[in-house]
């Protein structure tokens, strides 16, 4: 076994682990605050990434486009809030989960009717050409696109967590999370709140649609991108930040080393279910994944 | 004034315990069954019966697998069309490898099969709840498919991986008519949903529900959780697996991996949801709606002369409002709906 190919794919499963840990925080920041396991993240990044392509081929600049695919996000996770969630408070949770696989359908829906449903390229500036001081010293191939769209994740994970430990927003997010009852009692706008939310998981949407959509195209595939974060969700709990990211990593890294390594002799192909089996096994161990909150049940 | 159950006395134990107490109910379900096996096989157009009927029926035994894991034992899976591509192959393998093998055996040993793998993924739900739990029925839906498409012994080494599936005889008859095709789904459902709503009604089911309202409360009375589980898991299994075979050899006619993916068993949760969790008659109901809606919408399409690429995002659309709407307004499903009418129907027309 080759030691410098092995970092190579380690260091590519852990830049990619980045990524899905980005996805998994959408689903993350939802849940936390709202108890609704949002489905519709997937086509939230897709929406967000085809509404941002279009706005640039219109001939507006980059920075103009991500601007108004933020203003756009926010109103639709301002509709979602109104027009799906505010009817549904009260329902069950599986209610809610149906709800919001009903919504990523609409979504999913509106975003090729509104843009077409051709593939799209994205240009973020940011070449796809290996690092050459790792590829020169260690004869390691490492993408510089993977090298920064990892970077503007860490950035972002990191204003995410000052935001909810250090603002006030923040911590009346973090009350809502924990008791919506006593939040409201101590007068904290649920709904406002709420709206917040889905604001902050559809800029989440769109970081994380551009990124995907620079690397991939912007498709209709992109949608499937949330199915990869799901185990990242289960290995990490639904209801940590850090464990969105530390799952991300262990998935990402032994997805592309299962595939490299234990591929070849089952016929390849493999990534598709490997992360959800591995997220199992560590399911069996600690049942509310890695970070997630002990759930404490009484009769 | 028709629909009412006075002067209709239980004088025995088997008068109490019947499916169906009031005669009315009786009378109705007669003249349905009868309608459909002898009226709609004479008169119906093979449109109507190969295109609407056949998958509305198939997609009802698939629900009603997916009700009985969900709406009865309270797990909610997502892996429901990975058992139906279980019983599919198994089936068509069983009818390949097994010389004489009848037809009709082949469907329930797909079955079996099916239960066989649902046990195995049903075996997290005695550690993990909830969303941990429908987020790992994933993995079943992506492991089976995997394994069929890329395990060419179960596709018999064909080089496209879309196999025709072999016709079906029973009995020296060839089912090969849409009647007859029609006639063989109809009669498997009907069998199976009479053993289904039997079960839920009997010690079993109340199990399952005791497990779905609370699993830990459940086990304090001396409900074995393992045993009650797993049996949900195979029971459901079993029915999506026989209801998997139907699709493939009466409706498709092929035998492929991709006709059951994940989209498939998000349609089959809609049924469920959209028909009513914890009913019988839900599971019929909702199957009804999904399988019709989209060809109403394509009808109204085709009437507005909206182009087709509009048309099927517009149908998206519409797909996933009337979701939304539907757990809005009617959160318990159509089935409730009925019930409430039935409820009307006993006061009517004099309310007092």
């Amino acid at each position: 076994m080759n030691i410098n190919f092995f970092f190579e794919v380690l260091i590519g499963g852990l830049l990619s682990g980045v990524m899905y840990a980005l996805v998994a925080l959408g689903y993350v920041l939802i849940y936390k605050a709202s108890g609704v396991f949002n489905f519709a993240q997937g086509s939230m990044l897709f929406f967000a990434a085809l509404t941002c392509v279009s706005i640039t081929e219109f001939g507006w600049p980059l920075w103009v486009a991500i601007l108004a695919t933020m203003a756009v996000m926010w109103v639709l996770a301002l509709s979602i809030e109104r027009v799906v969630l505010r009817p549904l408070v009260n329902q069950s949770e599986i209610s809610l989960f149906m709800a919001t696989i009903g919504l990523s359908f609409f979504i999913e829906g509106l975003a090729q009717l509104l843009w077409g449903a051709e593939v799209k390229r994205l240009d973020l500036g940011i070449e796809d050409v290996p690092l050459e001081s790792l590829m020169n010293n260690f004869n390691i191939l490492v993408s510089k696109f993977d090298v920064t769209s990892a970077a503007i994740c860490a950035l972002l994970v990191t204003a995410l967590a000052l935001f909810f430990s250090r603002t006030s927003v923040g911590r009346a997010l973090r009350a809502v999370a924990d008791d919506h009852q006593a939040a409201l009692a101590v007068g904290i706008p649920l709904q406002q709140i709420w709206g917040i939310v889905w604001g902050v998981a559809g800029f989440v949407a769109l970081v994380a649609g551009m990124l995907w959509g620079a690397r991939n195209g912007v498709q209709f595939s992109l949608t499937f991108v949330a199915l990869k974060a799901l185990p990242v969700l289960i290995l990490g709990g639904f209801t940590s930040i850090p464990g969105a990211i530390i799952g991300g990593l262990i998935i990402g890294a032994s997805e592309k080393l299962a595939e490299v390594y234990i591929g070849p002799f089952v016929g390849g192909g493999i990534e598709g279910w490997f992360p959800y089996v591995l997220a199992l096994l560590f399911l069996l161990v600690r049942p509310e994944g890695l970070f997630g909150e002990k759930i404490i049940r009484r009769v | 004034m028709l629909y009412r159950e006075a002067g209709q006395f239980k004088t025995s134990y088997a008068t109490d315990g019947q499916i169906f107490p009031i005669r009315q109910d009786r009378i109705g379900i007669a003249i349905l069954l009868l309608i459909a096996f002898v009226l709609i096989p004479q008169f119906a157009t093979p449109y109507l019966l190969s295109a609407i009927l056949v998958p509305f029926l198939i997609f009802s035994l698939a629900a009603l697998g997916q009700n009985i894991l969900t709406g009865y034992a309270g797990q909610v899976s997502l892996g429901s069309a990975a058992f139906m591509a279980v019983g599919a192959f198994s089936a068509y393998n069983f009818v390949l490898r097994v010389p004489g093998m009848p037809i009709l055996v082949a469907f329930i040993l797909g079955g079996v099969c099916a239960a066989a793998v649902g046990i195995v993924f049903g075996l997290p739900s005695l550690r993990v709840r909830g969303f941990y739990l429908s987020a790992s029925t994933l993995a079943t839906q992506f492991f089976v498919v995997w394994a069929l498409t890329k395990i060419r012994w179960f596709t018999n080494y064909s080089s496209s991986g879309v196999i025709t599936a072999q016709q079906i005889n029973l009995l020296g008859y060839h089912f090969d008519t849409p009647e007859l095709k029609y006639l063989l789904v109809l009669g498997v459902v009907s069998v199976l949903a009479l053993a289904a709503k039997n079960m839920v009604r009997s010690n079993i089911g109340r199990c399952w529900m005791a497990i779905r309202d609370m699993d830990v409360a459940a086990e304090v009375i001396g409900i074995r959780q393992l045993h009650t589980k797993l049996l949900a898991f195979a029971v459901s299994s079993f029915f999506c697996g026989v209801a998997g075979a139907l699709y493939a050899y009466a409706y498709l006619g092929t035998v492929e991996p991709e006709a059951y993916s994940l989209d498939l068993s998000f349609r089959i949760l809609f049924m469920v949801m959209i028909g009513g969790l914890g009913s019988i008659l839900g599971s019929f109901l909702g199957a009804g709606f999904i399988v019709l809606l989209p060809i109403v919408l394509n009808y109204l399409a085709h009437m507005l002369r909206i182009s087709t690429a509009v048309a099927s995002n517009v149908e998206l659309m519409v797909f996933g409002a009337m979701i939304i709407f539907f757990l809005i307004v009617e959160p318990l499903g159509l089935a409730r709906l009925w019930q409430i009418a039935k409820e009307k129907l006993r006061l009517w027309p004099f309310p007092h």
